[in-house]
């Protein structure tokens, strides 16, 4: 991939390192050995202190080092060298910047504190695991093509649906989501970096760890990978072989990315916000991300634990859910769903973002009903906490809890009617550019109403009742997860593309990578809800020859998704390495991102923003959004009449040097 | 035919069309199974119900979207214009968290109505107790004194299935009866079906339990009193088989 870096975005690096203790791949690997090397002495010292036997015991072993190796990568690669340093009272490097901006494609695999290089490492990570798990996707689907076993045996089987959807979800929608926002949310609320800078880079270097666990998985012999789906339920999960330690253990890791990267947008968000950037006046996707944040932060910790019971239970036997030791079982799902169904908002709240900065700079309008957009995600992100248990209708937990689930589960409806009634207000009348990132957000708004009316059939219990656990299950998550937020983060990918590599794309690969998709979606997941309703249940690697038909039609449809995807990826590297040089606001958008060049400045701003106006006044004869160096003077004539604003930003000077230390 | 370029207007014929489209299709396609328990009919209308619903929907966002994007599409790569500056209205933004609140509303009484009747207890049930191990299914008749693999029920007879597991959870499906309960380790689950037709079918697995789940199936049999109690009696002098047959584990990592 070329580099899309110039002299401005980055300071010379200070003289010669010692490259063995320097932070990097080099110290990342003799460090990682040593720390194995020090797991497999405890488990061994510790079994012969206690004569176990064998004294060699290979479960342990591996599992200790699943915890232990991950943590001596992250010191090797420097991802604590200014804490380890301060902790033990060393002088702290000063902060000279160096480890800002990019100079080469190299920067990319170092630890780096500037949010926009972390936003990229963020966004390709993600990308490179829609590849894995997407590759896992097409043999699922090869070997669903006919009833019968023909691709893969049964446990291979397990293991690719179970690391596809853990994949999909940890590795690539909710991080992508943090990486999109990591790259464009400074820049819009006029902030010159992150809060916590070198939090941000510890966040992003949990995430490959936790996605290689996952997917090396498949390595572990006598077991293979993790295979209780990415839900792993106890007790299945309980009893598994050891591939399910590397599903347990690397939700760790991604989930504290999650939660560290949720504080710090949070803290961004309210504490450096640019003067006069009121949380009235903020982007939507800045609305979406705080809210996003503060469901992260809550729920996580859900997952988190779900997973620790599990490996408890697994590694000392605490019996948690084992029903013969007095275990719940039925609490493991409570756990896990009190999570992973505000998860589902986690990982659909930021692209709500997405589509309405989108829509708004496509169809030269103000999104309409800016304040309810705003407090309809607030609406979601509090009536999600209260309907985890219509995963659960038919799991035998207690009866009174169905309804209340169920009226909740359909109320939530409602604040997220009101954003797509809202987005429809938007284009109405509007002037439309059909680009690509408009045609997936039109793609979007289609496909996430269907998979929303989905979701409603599966909240009326009776329905549920029947469809519950079945191929309309596995239809609905994709309108939902592929039609809603995969549209939206290729959306966004392609809407701030030109403002994070500096290129323009090639439009007319974009749009045929629209249509490829948007036909082989829904070829792939339509025929799935008549497959669930037959009777099919999810999660076989073998079904009746009555649904063969179906599933080959399905099948089909995977394949040309898989091919368009690769039209994806071939316009993504072409366009980086050499596309045409991107304008710094090709789209004429207002927000504060496209106020500076493509890729912004190292520090994003000359001078810190001064806001004087909502982020979406398309239309509206002499508004102004925000003021910035050299355009003082008009805001000083009273472009607005607002003599006030100009003053704040006269005063400013010292406040925005202050925030750069 | 003036009117007819309005946009609004158009928006109302496209939903109005699509609507009828798939309605008609919603309720003429059987989407589900045979119907062969006193659950399916409710469950089918309340299904039916939601998906004319949910077409209308449906219809209604496409015909805003599609009239849009051919009323209000930029032209020209010169038209620099921006849209009108609408900031949003109160009465509509009322109108459409109002309207949707109440469908809503009805929609969960509707199901909470739906359900008590599929969930009612009914004068004589006989009790038959399921258990779910890896990979099979056994079904012990108290009244009868019966033990099978096989699922017989007589038509008409209300049940109740008490369900367990002995391993991991499991879960009892027959798709015709559109009743569903998971079967899990350590406590009774309990699922109410009054078979209706006469004929095979197939109950299945539906929770992941392991690398036979795929295979976890069990035969389902509605038939006359005269029949069962046949059954019944040759089950009993060890003419049928006692217990499902477990299916043998594939692959070397199967759960211990």
């Amino acid at each position: 991939m070329a580099a899309v870096t110039t002299a401005v975005h980055a300071p010379p690096r200070p003289g010669p390192r010692n490259r063995l203790t320097a932070p990097g791949w080099i110290r990342a690997a003799w460090v990682s050995l040593a720390g194995a090397a020090f797991c497999f002495g405890l488990v061994v010292g510790l079994r012969a202190i206690q004569n176990y036997e064998p004294l060699i015991d290979g479960n342990a072993i591996v599992t200790v080092m699943l915890i232990g190796v991950p943590l001596f990568f992250l010191v090797g690669i420097g991802g604590f060298d200014y804490w380890g340093r301060w902790m033990i009272g060393r002088p702290t490097q000063p902060e000279d910047h160096s480890d800002h901006g990019a100079r080469s494609w190299k920067d990319y695999f170092r630890v780096n504190t500037d949010h926009k290089v972390i936003g990229i490492q963020y966004t390709v990570t993600a990308l490179f695991f829609l590849l894995v798990g997407g590759a896992m996707a097409e043999v699922i689907r090869a070997e669903l093509a006919q009833p019968g076993q023909q691709v893969v045996d049964p446990n291979t089987y397990n293991g690719l649906f179970s690391v596809h959807a853990s994949l999909m979800i940890f590795l690539v929608i909710i991080p992508i989501f943090a990486g999109l926002a990591n790259y464009v949310l400074p820049l819009m609320i006029g902030a010159p970096d992150m809060a916590f800078p070198r939090l941000n880079a510890l966040s992003y270097w949990l995430l490959p760890v936790a996605g290689v666990m996952m997917t090396a998985s498949f390595l572990v012999p006598d077991s293979g990978a993790f295979n209780t789906g990415w839900t792993a339920y106890a007790p299945l999960s309980t009893d598994a072989p050891l591939g399910q330690n590397f599903f347990t253990i690397g939700v760790q890791f991604a989930g504290t990315s999650s939660i560290m990267t949720a504080l710090n947008f949070i803290v961004t968000i309210i504490t450096m916000r640019a003067p006069g950037m009121t949380f009235w006046r903020m982007p939507l996707l800045v609305w979406a991300n705080f809210t996003t944040s503060l469901l992260v932060v809550i729920a996580t910790p859900f997952v988190a634990g779900s997973q620790f019971l599990v490996l408890i239970d697994r590694a000392l036997h605490a019996n948690f859910f084992d029903a013969a030791q007095g275990g719940d079982i039925i609490s493991y799902q409570h756990i896990f769903w009190f999570y992973s169904h505000p998860a589902v908002y986690i990982m659909m709240l930021p692209g709500f973002g997405i589509i309405s900065e989108i829509i708004s700079t496509k169809s030269r309008k103000p999104v309409f009903g800016y304040r309810l957009m705003a407090l309809s995600l607030l609406a979601i992100l509090v009536l999600g906490f209260t309907v985890w248990a219509h995963h659960m209708f038919v799991s035998g937990m207690w009866n009174w809890l169905r309804v209340p689930m169920m009226i909740t589960t359909m109320l939530i409806a409602v604040p997220t009617g009101i954003k797509i009634f809202s987005w429809l207000a938007t284009l109405w009348k509007g002037v439309l550019e059909m680009s690509t990132p408009m045609l997936f957000a039109l793609g979007f708004i289609s496909m996430f109403t269907l998979g929303g009316i989905s979701g409603i059939m599966l909240a009326a219990i009776p329905v549920d009742i029947h469809t519950s656990d079945s191929y309309f299950v596995v239809a609905h998550i994709h309108y939902v997860l592929f039609g809603g937020s995969m549209f939206t983060i290729f959306a966004g990918i392609y809407y701030w593309f030109p403002k994070m590599t500096g290129r323009m794309f090639d439009e007319r690969l974009g749009k045929l990578h629209f249509w490829m998709t948007f036909v082989g979606f829904n070829v792939t997941f339509g025929p799935m809800h008549w497959l669930g309703l037959e009777g099919m249940p999810r999660r076989v690697a073998d079904y009746a020859d009555k649904f063969a038909a179906w599933n080959l039609v399905s099948s089909i449809g995977a394949f040309l998704l898989g091919a368009a995807t690769l039209v994806f990826v071939y316009n993504f590297i072409a366009s980086w390495a050499g596309g045409p040089r991107a304008p710094g606001n090709p789209w004429r958008a207002r927000t504060l991102e496209w106020q500076v060049s493509s890729p912004p400045p190292i520090f994003n701003f000359d001078e810190i923003p001064q806001v004087v106006g909502g982020p979406y006044e398309y239309g509206v004869p002499g508004s102004v959004h925000a003021v910035l160096n050299g355009d003082r003077e008009k805001v000083a004539v009273g472009a607005d009449g607002n003599g006030h604003a100009a003053h704040a930003a006269e005063g400013n000077g010292n406040g925005a040097e202050t925030r750069r230390e | 035919m003036k009117h007819l370029r309005n946009p609004f207007v158009q928006v109302g014929l496209w939903t109005a069309a699509i609507t009828a489209v798939v309605g008609v299709l919603v309720w003429t396609v059987p989407w589900e199974p045979e119907s062969a328990s006193t659950a399916a009919g409710p469950i089918d209308t309340l299904y039916d119900v939601l998906a004319l619903i949910s077409a209308f929907v449906l219809a209604l966002v496409t015909s805003i979207l599609l009239v849009a994007v051919v009323h209000f599409r930029k032209r020209s790569p010169d038209d620099l214009r921006d849209g009108e500056p609408i900031h949003g209205h109160t009465r509509l933004e009322v109108v459409w968290t109002t309207i949707p609140a109440l469908l809503m509303v009805g929609a969960a009484v509707y199901s909470g109505l739906v359900l008590a009747d599929i969930e009612e207890s009914k004068a004589d049930t006989q009790t038959i107790r399921v258990t779910g191990e890896q990979f099979a299914w056994t079904f012990e008749y108290p009244d009868q004194d019966v033990r099978s693999g096989a699922l017989h029920l007589v038509e008409d007879q209300p049940y109740q299935f008490k369900i367990t597991a002995k391993d991991v959870i499991h879960s009892f499906w027959v798709p015709q009866f559109r009743m569903k309960k998971d079967a899990v380790p350590g406590m009774t689950t309990d699922v109410r079906v009054t078979p209706t037709r006469k004929g095979e079918y197939t109950l299945v697995c539906t929770e992941l339990c392991g690398l036979g789940h795929s295979t976890m199936r069990a035969p389902v049999v509605v038939q006359d009193q005269a029949g069962f109690d046949r059954w019944a009696e040759r089950v009993k002098a060890g003419r049928e088989p006692q217990a499902g047959g477990v299916v043998p584990q594939q692959g070397s990592g199967g759960q211990p």
